[in-house]
């Protein structure tokens, strides 16, 4: 039943739906969903062998945008319905598109879960720091103080930070984006769905109506440059107008902090080289906050493991090279059994 | 009739024996003592025996609680005879009490005359103080209304395990083991069997399986040679059974392989997931080695993700399967109407257990029905079976899984604490002659769209991910009766919300109209059961019957929906009586339905109900 894709390279507007899409005009989302469209037509993606899966949400309703396969459930529990998917038929290419409210808060529970499982999906969090289809009310990512219909003094509790929940729960690829990158995102995505097991980005997402400006310590075209440090693999993690600035590790501490270049003596050498395989590094940019520091965009932390399904398979070869015909005449009569004759 | 089986052979009985048609024998002792394993292998060879029998086990929420308390008393009791056993029965004959708790737990239940053998090397004054006696009752005359048999078995078993130098915590052990022996030789039972199944279970440490055997044979030779008063060989003939290849089975087990047998009626791969909660945890156990059977268990972090797991796996084109017990299935109520809204299969079982919150999850009660055929929020009908025994769990499964199929719905299939663990014999069915069912995928894109239905069965498309030409979006969202596309259209709504109301109405179409179960189709009461209350009920409309009194037993296995000839049957009788373990739910079903003047036999003690009680209601409400 799954049919090869076509040879043909899809474009963007291939993986649009027929609906009309319902977000606010100036939403992230629409950016994020073009992201996502060019992402899948650069992938390749077999819309008849993809399923989009979300909860509840403004973000949630992403699926209906799309021209594959989807699925839009009940608040919080994609990670679960999407398990059940890929438990059902691993062969399918399953993304889940979820917020902060529906991943963190009432669906934490699974979100925990499937990353520890490392289901092989793409979990995308789309972070915009507020409640949005339920008018505005504070997140679990909300800064302290956010001042909301439900928190009118302003919030008094810590938010959660997305990356450092995933990385520890033992996601085994974290990363970030912008909404608005349309260059940097589709990139990240497609990173996203190489990686098997759970991919989890966490794409910063600019909610017009509620929170408008809520990434603009790092977003903004004034502190864009200053603040964001865009990671790639092997590479000395310079930012900054003239990428003078890097980081590299406090000596003798386990901390990370800001060096310029050419200044004190510092050379290029002395900046820290990312390595993404480094969970204990990528925790340190997970941590990363403007104004002292960048925040470490890309691939923070990606570093394969077995899968679930695969992990699954492998048992239950085992079992079918022990037990292979699955008769249930013989389960039904296993153990002990007597013959009343006539 | 004659029984074959490789592990009795036919055997002479001494003459003294006392021939009886029936016994009920309970086996009672701290949860440590290995009561339920006692109980299960006497089930065991009473089977081979070609006794009928009905079993209960009865166990406390604790895994281990402290030794010799009353709250950490296990008691598994057996009915057994030469005829129809319907119930583990209402007061046992014997009592085997291992230590004073056990006694004092259970003594309120025995018969008048009952035969009590305790081990009175368990009754010194620590056992005595811990189980809150003054004073030792196998010594101060309080138990003159039965026959105390106190034996050493203490002392007894570790003399009989003496000569293989296991430690003195091991060689006790053994008790269970001796007690077995010794009522093996009672009831004139083979011991082969249960000594093959000792070899077996101790094959790592042989020394450990040849002392349970050396106590398993010096109980059964004390009763041998033993001249004690209400120490007595009895007879219980074989009972006429139809022929056919048995075993013994629990509601648990029958359950599980329902499920596997409806999967593969339905030519599905199953997955079922699960939270860990008692009594529903042993489906899952029986179902995890099933894999080459085409089922993957997944254990779940939570009850709604389990419920979710399953939803997700019926849209991928498997049969979702979820389970567990009333506060679980509370949870998962939102991710039910999810599967209502999709028009999804799913199957829901429910080993209902004592509530409400977590009331007394070792315990029985019938209490959720309410829950499965109203406990959502909005109009969000699915279908409801019961099943009425340990072995017609099996039955039911296929049935659950053929409506689910069929009607693209999620199912409840209603089972209790009760018979998920109470295990009856069991004539295996022949797999090859269950009746087919086939999934039928859409595969046609042709004007398709996701909720295109059955013109018969309203049933909508089931159109799974991986098939080209086939995408599609669904959702929570109300959606368009026409394209499936989301919908706020007031006429809609009404359209949608009425057609997935008729879906589930029209199952009453499509299932065996109510049969009378015992009696006439028209008389002056109906005795109406549903789930595991068949037993009592069947065999107390059966005592009535045989004294000439005019009453019916009708067993409904369709809750929701109800058959559709059950309100004309049910106003065929003068008086409609229905014995539950819950506060009249089902009798509120029957009365809002049809305007039946139904009354209630209302029991919620966690107990299942004795015969004795039902007899006695009926008679009460025919006013004899």
């Amino acid at each position: 039943m799954n049919a090869p894709a076509p040879a043909a390279k899809r474009q963007p507007k291939d993986y649009a739906s027929d609906q009309e899409v319902r977000w606010c005009p100036g939403c992230g989302d629409y950016a994020i969903l073009k992201g996502v469209q060019k992402a899948l037509g650069d992938i390749g993606a077999d819309p008849v062998n993809t399923v989009f899966v979300s909860g509840i949400g403004c973000a949630s309703r992403f699926p209906y945008y799309v021209s594959t396969y989807g699925f839009h459930t009940i608040h919080g529990r994609a990670p679960a319905i999407a398990t059940g998917i890929k438990l059902a038929n691993p062969s399918l290419d399953v993304w889940i598109v979820s917020g902060d409210g529906d991943a963190l808060s009432i669906g934490g529970n699974h979100l925990l879960h499937l990353l520890r499982r490392n289901v092989d999906v793409q979990f995308l969090l789309f972070n915009n720091e507020i409640y949005g289809l339920t008018k505005g009310q504070y997140s679990p990512t909300s800064k302290v103080g956010t001042r909301s219909p439900s928190t009118p003094l302003g919030s008094v509790d810590m938010p959660v930070s997305a990356t450092q929940f995933a990385l520890g729960a033992g996601a085994r690829f974290v990363a970030r984006a912008i909404d608005t990158q349309q260059k940097q995102l589709p990139v990240v995505l497609a990173r996203a769905h190489a990686h098997h097991g759970t991919s989890f980005v966490e794409i910063f997402q600019n909610c017009i109506v509620y929170n408008d400006g809520a990434f603009d310590n790092f977003t903004a075209k004034e502190t864009a440059d200053a603040h964001q440090l865009h990671l790639e693999h092997g590479k000395p993690m310079l930012f900054g107008p003239d990428r003078k600035q890097g980081l590299r590790l406090k000596p003798g501490n386990l901390e990370l902090e800001v060096i310029t270049v050419g200044a004190n003596g510092v050379t290029e050498a002395d900046v820290l080289v990312h390595d993404e395989k480094n969970r204990v590094q990528a925790m340190m940019l997970a941590t990363l906050q403007p104004p002292a520091f960048p925040v470490a965009l890309g691939v923070l932390y990606c570093n394969p493991a077995l899968t679930y399904e695969q992990a699954m398979a492998d048992q239950a070869k085992v079992t079918l090279a022990r037990q292979p015909d699955g008769d249930l005449n013989k389960l039904l009569r296993k153990g002990h059994t007597w013959t009343v004759s006539a | 009739m004659s029984i074959r089986s490789s592990s009795t052979a036919e055997q002479l009985h001494p003459p003294q024996r006392e021939s009886i048609e029936s016994a009920v024998v309970r086996f009672a002792g701290d949860s440590g003592d290995g009561m339920q394993l006692t109980g299960s292998r006497f089930t065991e060879v009473t089977a081979l025996a070609g006794n009928d029998l009905a079993t209960f086990p009865d166990f406390p929420a604790e895994i281990r609680a402290p030794a010799g308390t009353t709250f950490g008393v296990s008691a598994f009791q057996i009915n057994f005879g030469s005829q129809k056993v319907a119930t583990a029965g209402d007061a046992p004959d014997v009592l085997v009490a291992m230590n004073p708790a056990a006694l004092k737990v259970n003594l309120r239940d025995l018969r008048a005359g009952a035969t009590i053998i305790a081990d009175s090397g368990s009754f010194k004054e620590r056992d005595l103080k811990k189980a809150g006696y003054e004073k030792n009752p196998l010594e101060d005359h309080s138990l003159g209304n039965f026959q105390v048999v106190p034996i050493d078995i203490s002392a007894l078993t570790l003399e009989s395990v003496r000569h293989l130098g296991l430690t003195n915590k091991e060689a006790l052990r053994c008790k269970n083991m001796w007690t077995l022996g010794l009522v093996y030789w009672m009831y004139d039972r083979e011991r082969a069997a249960t000594q093959e199944w000792l070899k077996q279970r101790f094959a790592k440490r042989p020394e450990l399986a040849e002392a349970n055997i050396a106590a398993l044979n010096a109980g059964h030779a004390f009763g041998e040679t033993a001249e004690m008063p209400g120490i007595h060989g009895f007879r219980v003939a074989p009972a006429h059974i139809a022929p056919g290849l048995y075993r013994t089975v629990t509601g648990a087990e029958a359950l599980a392989w329902g499920l596997v047998a409806g999967a593969q009626a339905a030519d599905l791969k199953m997955v079922f997931a699960s939270y860990p909660i008692t009594p529903a945890s042993s489906i899952l156990h029986t179902l995890a080695p099933l894999k080459s059977y085409g089922v993957t268990t997944f254990q779940a972090e939570d009850e709604i993700a389990a419920a979710c797991a399953a939803i997700g796996a019926s849209y991928a084109g498997a049969l979702g399967v979820t389970s567990s017990s009333g506060p679980g299935i509370a949870l998962k109520m939102e991710a039910i109407g999810l599967a209502i809204g999709v028009e999804l299969p799913l199957v829901v079982v429910n080993s209902q257990r004592a509530g409400p919150s977590t009331g007394m999850p070792t315990k029985t009660e019938q209490s959720d029905l309410y829950q499965a055929v109203f406990g959502r929020n909005a109009d969000a009908p699915v279908a409801v079976l019961a099943a009425r025994s340990a072995g017609d769990c099996f039955d039911a499964a296929i049935e659950a899984v053929r409506i689910a199929v069929r009607y693209m719905t999620p199912v409840i299939l209603l089972t209790d604490g009760y018979i998920a663990n109470a295990a009856e014999p069991w004539a295996v069915p022949d797999a090859a002659k269950l009746a087919r069912n086939p999934a039928a995928f859409r595969t046609d894109p042709q004007g398709f769209h996701p909720f295109l239905r059955d013109e018969k069965t309203l049933a909508r498309v089931w159109a799974i991910p991986g098939t080209p030409g086939l995408q599609h979006r669904v959702g929570g969202l109300e959606r368009n009766y026409d394209t499936g596309h989301i919908s706020y259209d007031p006429e809609n709504h009404q359209k949608m919300t009425e057609t997935r109301w008729n879906k589930i109405k029209r199952i009453a179409d499509d299932v065996p109209p109510q049969a009378v179960d015992q009696g006439p189709f028209r008389g002056k009461m109906a005795v109406v059961g549903w789930g595991s209350t068949f037993g009592p009920i069947s065999r107390a409309v059966a005592n009535v019957r045989a004294k000439g009194h005019d009453v019916a037993h009708i067993h409904v296995r369709h809750i929701w929906p109800l058959p559709r000839n059950l309100g004309e049957l049910l106003r065929g009788y003068g008086k409609v009586l229905v014995p539950e373990m819950n506060m009249g739910q089902f009798r509120t079903l029957l009365r809002s339905e049809y305007l039946v003047p139904a009354e209630g036999l209302n029991k919620v003690s966690g107990q299942p109900f004795k015969i004795a009680e039902i007899e006695k209601a009926i008679l009460q409400h025919l006013g004899v």
